[in-house]
């Protein structure tokens, strides 16, 4: 099954004349762990806005889970995301003012959905997950800003991943952990989507986490808007 | 919507300080405006219970308002006076239960001075049928003894037994005063919040003693001295005006009517309460200002919390885009800031009248004791939710610009975190 598939994409902000992305086609099959790359301004953070229907194609079309995404209105396309998108940032990826396990269950909050799929109650399940990205049970009942940030990418992963969505898009969220600690979490955050058979999309100008994907895309290489440009 | 407003109050938890000072600036100008309504109620129920219990106050022809103000309020002066016989002859009218005679026209040290007899003591009554009772001492019962209004001896600070010397006329000048006959304090009434307090009471037939050799209005004649009038037994001439209690309220206009058309001298009978609404009417505008300030304040108060909101939300946009990113859609962020600002308002509502009553169970006592005016602390009106209700709603709108703001904010942001 295709989770991602992009036919004859373009898109461009409103007041711009050029494209900014021109894809004629992306399939990402699921289950698949996939490493986007593609330096500053490449236009990724556009793509990603389109696959999480923040942003709309100006032409082409997107399907997710094999559903016309692209045609959805935006109040669907929202509920879409919040039911089977796990996203993580860069860093700083915490409401500050909720505690580690109410942070994690957000994304329970704006999908029903994901909250019934759970297996045991809300906050067991919560507590399930940090404990298998090793993150120490007195950290959980800490506030956030007394935690590390490797501690808080995790806490991320694991609002990411509850719920079991069907894709995860992590943009860049290595970039501000040191070399072995990106490994480490790379392989936890794998490890649980092998376990849910969710689908990774992991966005990175760091070429040398490319060895631990399966698959891996250059931006530049797909997008046809970058080729006539240089 | 039940997790974008528990989102929303733990958002505010978090902003502790400031959202405590918001609140607070709600809470005091919910706390002034209730403060306000509260005043102005009580103010104008204290007016109309200046007099209770007379049915009708006479004095020479006038218009009521004047007659009101010169027989209860001590303010300005009678048109005429009248003749002791036709207040002999109306206060013995059939209908007519108990008559106080009072008259006017000396001070002492701006304090206007009144002459009356015993019956003032026992049927002038204030506020809800309250007669005067006394805080020392007694009624006069000599020629040359007074009372004391409540704080006339306050401010004066006098005491029982200290004597005090009457000036003729309003202005008290070291001419016109009947400085050969002081009189003596006998009793010291209780605050009643009327103008009683400021008023200083001798017998009628004491002020017919101090005027004998000041017929021309000044002193000219031989005033004899304090001994040779005690034992003299006087009766006044005229009087400026006096109040009437009747058998029956039905009499009421048959003798207003009476007394209106009276043929031996033009007299004017009022009705207290008619006169009073009249009166009051006149000062309504003052009234409404008191009002329209308040809100005005209520209006500052919502325009800090404003503020305080919209500075806010620069620094909140990462906490817009990870919503987002969790599928918050643009209208669960607009109605997480609209959640605030309610928040904000009913919780600022709910101290600003928490601090309101808490003021006045402080502030009982002693405005009683000050002023002789009782406060009631009784649950807010209707009038007084209504105005609170204005307020909450108000408190919510004011959150639909911050909200608009945040909305379009994450229309345009998306999931970039900007800052």
């Amino acid at each position: 099954m295709n989770v991602i598939e992009l036919t004859d994409i373009t898109f461009r902000w409103p007041k711009q004349t050029e494209n900014l992305l021109d894809i004629p086609s992306l399939t990402i099959k699921k289950g698949e762990k996939v490493f986007l790359k593609g330096p500053s301004g490449s236009g990724k953070s556009s793509l990603l806005s389109l696959l999480a229907g923040i942003s709309q194609p100006t032409t082409g079309e997107i399907s997710l889970l094999q559903q016309s995404f692209s045609q959805l209105k935006a109040t669907r396309r929202d509920q879409f995301r919040a039911n089977h998108i796990g996203y993580i940032f860069q860093m700083f990826n915490l409401l500050p003012y909720l505690s580690v396990i109410d942070n994690v269950l957000i994304p329970c909050r704006f999908s029903r959905q994901r909250k019934n799929r759970l297996s045991g109650t809300m906050d067991s399940e919560a507590k399930r997950l940090l404990s298998q990205l090793h993150l120490p049970q007195e950290c959980q009942e800490r506030p956030i800003n007394e935690l590390s940030i490797g501690q808080q990418q995790r806490v991320a992963a694991a609002r990411a991943l509850i719920g079991q969505p069907e894709l995860l898009i992590a943009d860049e969220p290595t970039s501000a952990l040191d070399h072995d600690n990106r490994e480490a979490f790379i392989q936890l955050l794998m490890a649980e989507c092998d376990k849910a058979d969710t689908t990774l999309l992991f966005v990175s100008h760091d070429e040398t986490l490319e060895s631990l994907f399966d698959r891996s895309i250059a931006l530049n290489d797909l997008n046809q808007a970058a080729k006539g440009v240089s | 919507m039940g997790a974008i407003f528990r989102l929303a109050w733990q958002s505010l938890t978090n902003r502790k300080t400031t959202a405590f000072l918001t609140l607070l600036t709600v809470a005091i100008s919910v706390t002034l405006l209730l403060g306000v309504e509260r005043v102005r109620t009580q103010a104008k129920s204290s007016f109309a219970n200046t007099i209770s219990g007379t049915d009708l106050i006479v004095g020479s022809r006038s218009g009521q308002v004047n007659l009101l103000l010169y027989s209860v309020f001590r303010i300005g002066n009678a048109t005429n006076n009248i003749d002791w016989k036709s207040y002999q002859e109306i206060s013995q009218h059939r209908s007519v239960k108990w008559s106080i005679p009072i008259s006017l026209g000396d001070s002492h040290q701006g304090y206007r001075v009144i002459g009356t007899n015993q019956s003032y003591f026992s049927h002038y009554q204030y506020g809800r049928k309250q007669t005067l009772s006394f805080a020392e001492g007694r009624q006069f019962t000599g020629l040359f003894e007074t009372v004391l209004g409540a704080e006339v001896a306050n401010k004066l600070n006098y005491q029982l037994n200290d004597e005090i010397i009457i000036a003729h006329g309003i202005s008290d000048k070291s001419f016109n005063r009947h400085d050969n006959l002081p009189f003596k304090v006998v009793g010291i009434l209780k605050p009643t919040g009327t103008p009683v307090d400021r008023s200083i009471h001798v017998s009628l037939g004491a002020i017919e003693a101090i005027h004998i050799g000041w017929e021309s209005g000044a002193k000219l004649g031989n005033t004899p001295d304090a001994l040779a009038l005690v034992n003299h037994q006087f009766e006044p001439k005229q009087i400026t005006a006096f109040m009437l209690g009747l058998n029956s309220k039905i009499q009421t206009f048959a003798l207003q009517r009476y007394i209106n058309t009276y043929t031996k001298e033009p007299l004017s009978a009022i009705m207290p309460g008619i006169a009073l609404h009249e009166l009051w009417g006149m000062m309504s505008i003052a009234e409404q200002a008191l009002l329209i300030v308040s809100g005005f304040v209520v209006i500052a108060g919502l325009l800090g919390m404003l503020t305080s909101l919209l500075t806010s939300l620069n620094e909140r946009r990462r906490e817009m885009a990870i919503l987002r990113a969790m599928g918050a859609r643009p209208s669960h962020i607009f109605f997480l800031l609209v959640s605030e600002a309610t928040v904000l308002t009913a919780l600022g509502v709910a101290l600003g009248t928490l601090l309101l009553y808490s003021l006045m169970t402080i502030a009982q006592p002693f405005i009683q004791q000050q002023f002789g005016l009782f406060i009631e602390i009784t649950g807010p009106t209707s009038y007084e939710l209504l105005l609170l209700g204005i307020v909450q709603l108000a408190g919510i709108t004011v959150g639909i610009l911050p909200a608009l703001r945040a909305y379009q904010h994450s229309l345009a942001d998306g999931m970039t975190i900007k800052v």
